[in-house]
């Protein structure tokens, strides 16, 4: 087996002086989505925010495409070709939609082709292109999001929770477009909703109180309803 | 197929504003003889322009970084003190065309490069720490005014000469007007729309209006936001450097002369909206115009120029009612 795009070993943050994570490891094999799992509050979005080094991980490791990217400085990270979609559609809400694309352009030139590209894959954005994105519903904030971090060529996405608060319609419409995107990048997918989670997972890490208390291939956990019942609370 | 562009959410704000400028000018009219009315206009017009170059900066800096720059009022004070520098430096032979653009150009370099300074090197390590970023730059202002007063003597300086067309006077719908502080508008204006083209129209101003709203996020897209961030401060200082030395020819320099300033530019801070820069041309403008309307009104009536500050503090208080954030502030 090739080595993982992605694998966080042993990783420690603190926030403040709360010792949240407490021992994960996650392993991001590259071309295909991984979820991230556990109860609100485990630690997921911490996980997320370590890797990208918007938390200074207080040991462990966190190795990118054989690099170790560990303490790097976020701007750096996110340059080797890591995106971030945030919880809660962090887009710049003053921004236009363009300009919420176009800063996120790396290489120059290369803007018009990308964003052409986006647009087609998500029409309404191309619609309200010159909308202050403060003033999109929260579906089209969600899209923006995503799109945003597609605008450089990354290799790895981190995604936290993009299904929270859509309707039903619009979930549908997102697994599509994770599922289109997982064909030529790796995701790292965090997500609360199980039942989105086992239709877009291949792996999964389950953390529980800052630590990852399973991790393995999603079709074997589906044979475990006892262990998504106990770590997740849900029954399959 | 785009679908246009959307109401502007400050729409309100700019219609109130709008209005109390028209309402301000047309008070003058009814008070005061149409010579004396052009006067006041552009002493109010004068007054925005220095207000703002303190202003804008206090306004970037606070968006972006949160930080209250109290030093801006220091910036703009040692702006006069390197102009006056160079100025005297380059000697009789130069110019005085030359000389006086030279020491305008030193003071905005000077004070870019000292505003970068103190935020790679004060500000920055105290991000975490806001209050101690308030202690800091207030303690930073009263240290530079103290070391100029004990350099250059508390009296201040006899102030640099303009060249010859900006001494002269112009007759304004008959009454007198100096032509520098018309240079000052002049400037002031320019400056203002040259700033809020480099915010609204370039890569960087994109970036520094994306940073206001969420610096994590910005360096999550690989952007080194440290480095926009001192940018951003050394613009700031070096704005407010450059209305020192264009105020001074007009009023000195000497080592308090940034506390009005800075006093006022909190003001229209304030007024504007933390933060918002459109808030805070708005506010400039709104801020001189009221305070040369009653001033004007107080020494006519009341035989002292108290209401000119009184004046502020009320609008400041009567705006803050209606809407707590300021004018273009977002309403949390
Ligand atoms: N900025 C923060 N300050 C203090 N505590 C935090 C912060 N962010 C997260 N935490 C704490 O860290 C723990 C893990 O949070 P988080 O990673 O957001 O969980 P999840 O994303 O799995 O719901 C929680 O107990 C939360 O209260
Ligand atoms: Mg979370």
């Amino acid at each position: 087996m090739t080595s993982p795009l992605l694998q966080v070993e042993d990783l420690h943050t603190y926030i403040g002086s709360q010792h949240i994570l407490q021992g994960v490891d996650v392993e991001v094999p590259a071309g295909t989505v991984t979820v991230l799992l556990g109860r609100n509050g485990a630690g997921k979005t911490t996980t997320l925010r370590s890797i990208l080094g918007l938390w200074k991980p207080a040991r462990g490791r966190v190795v990118f495409a054989g690099q170790d990217i560990t303490g790097w400085p976020t701007h750096a990270i996110a340059r080797l070709g890591v995106g971030y979609v945030p919880e809660h559609r962090a887009i710049f809400r003053s921004l236009t939609v363009e300009e919420n694309l176009r800063i996120a352009e790396r290489r120059k030139g290369d803007f018009q082709r990308r964003r052409d590209f986006l647009f087609d894959l998500f029409p309404d954005l191309a619609r309200l292109a010159h909308w202050p994105a403060g003033q999109l519903s929260g579906g089209q904030q969600q899209m923006l999001a995503i799109a945003r971090a597609l605008v450089p060529e990354n290799r790895l996405l981190l995604i936290d929770e993009p299904s929270e608060g859509l309707a039903p319609v619009l979930i549908e419409h997102l697994i599509e477009a994770i599922r289109a995107l997982s064909a030529s990048l790796t995701v790292l997918l965090v997500e609360q909703n199980f039942h989105v989670a086992r239709r877009l997972g291949v792996h999964y890490a389950i953390l529980e109180h800052g630590r990852t208390v399973h991790q393995g291939r999603m079709s074997d956990l589906l044979a475990q309803p006892d262990l998504i019942h106990r770590y997740l609370g849900v029954t399959v | 197929m785009t679908q246009g562009h959307p109401a502007s959410p400050h729409r309100r704000a700019v219609l109130a504003a709008s209005l109390f400028l028209v309402g301000v000018v047309v008070l003058n009219v009814f008070l005061f003889p149409p010579a004396q009315v052009g006067v006041i206009l552009l002493s109010g017009l004068y007054q925005a322009m220095l207000f703002f170059l303190v202003a804008s900066g206090l306004a970037i800096i606070f968006g972006l970084l949160d930080v209250l720059n109290l030093a801006q009022g220091a910036f703009f004070m040692l702006g006069a003190y390197v102009g006056f520098g160079v100025y005297r430096l380059l000697g009789e032979g130069l110019a005085l065309g030359v000389r006086f653009a030279a020491a305008l150009l030193a003071a905005l370099l000077i004070g870019g490069l000292l505003g970068a300074l103190v935020e790679r090197w004060l500000i920055r390590p105290l991000y975490v720490r806001p209050l101690f970023q308030i202690v800091l730059t207030l303690g930073l202002a009263m240290v530079l005014r103290e070391a100029v007063r004990t350099l250059y003597g508390p009296a201040g300086l006899i102030p640099i000469q303009p060249p010859a067309p900006l001494r002269t006077t112009l007759t304004v719908l008959g009454a007198q007007f100096e032509t520098y502080r018309v240079f000052i508008i002049g400037m002031g204006g320019g400056l203002m729309l040259a700033t809020w083209l480099l915010l609204r129209r370039t890569r960087l101003g994109m970036v520094i209006r994306a940073g206001v709203e969420d610096r994590e996020m910005v360096e999550a897209l690989g952007i080194p936001v440290g480095r926009v961030f001192t940018l951003a401060f050394a613009l700031g200082s070096g704005l407010a450097a450059l209305g020192g030395i264009i105020a001074a020819p007009y009023i000195g320099a000497y080592p308090e002369m940034g506390d009005v300033f800075l006093l006022n530019a909190i003001i229209v801070v304030v007024l504007g909206g933390m933060g918002s820069f459109e808030g805070t041309m708005m506010a400039s403008l709104l801020v001189g115009l009221t305070r040369a309307t009653a001033e004007q009104i107080s020494l006519e009536y009341l035989d002292t120029p108290l209401l000119a500050s009184v004046s502020i503090l009320l609008i400041m208080i009567l705006v803050l009612l209606v809407r707590p954030s300021g004018l273009f502030g977002s309403e949390p």
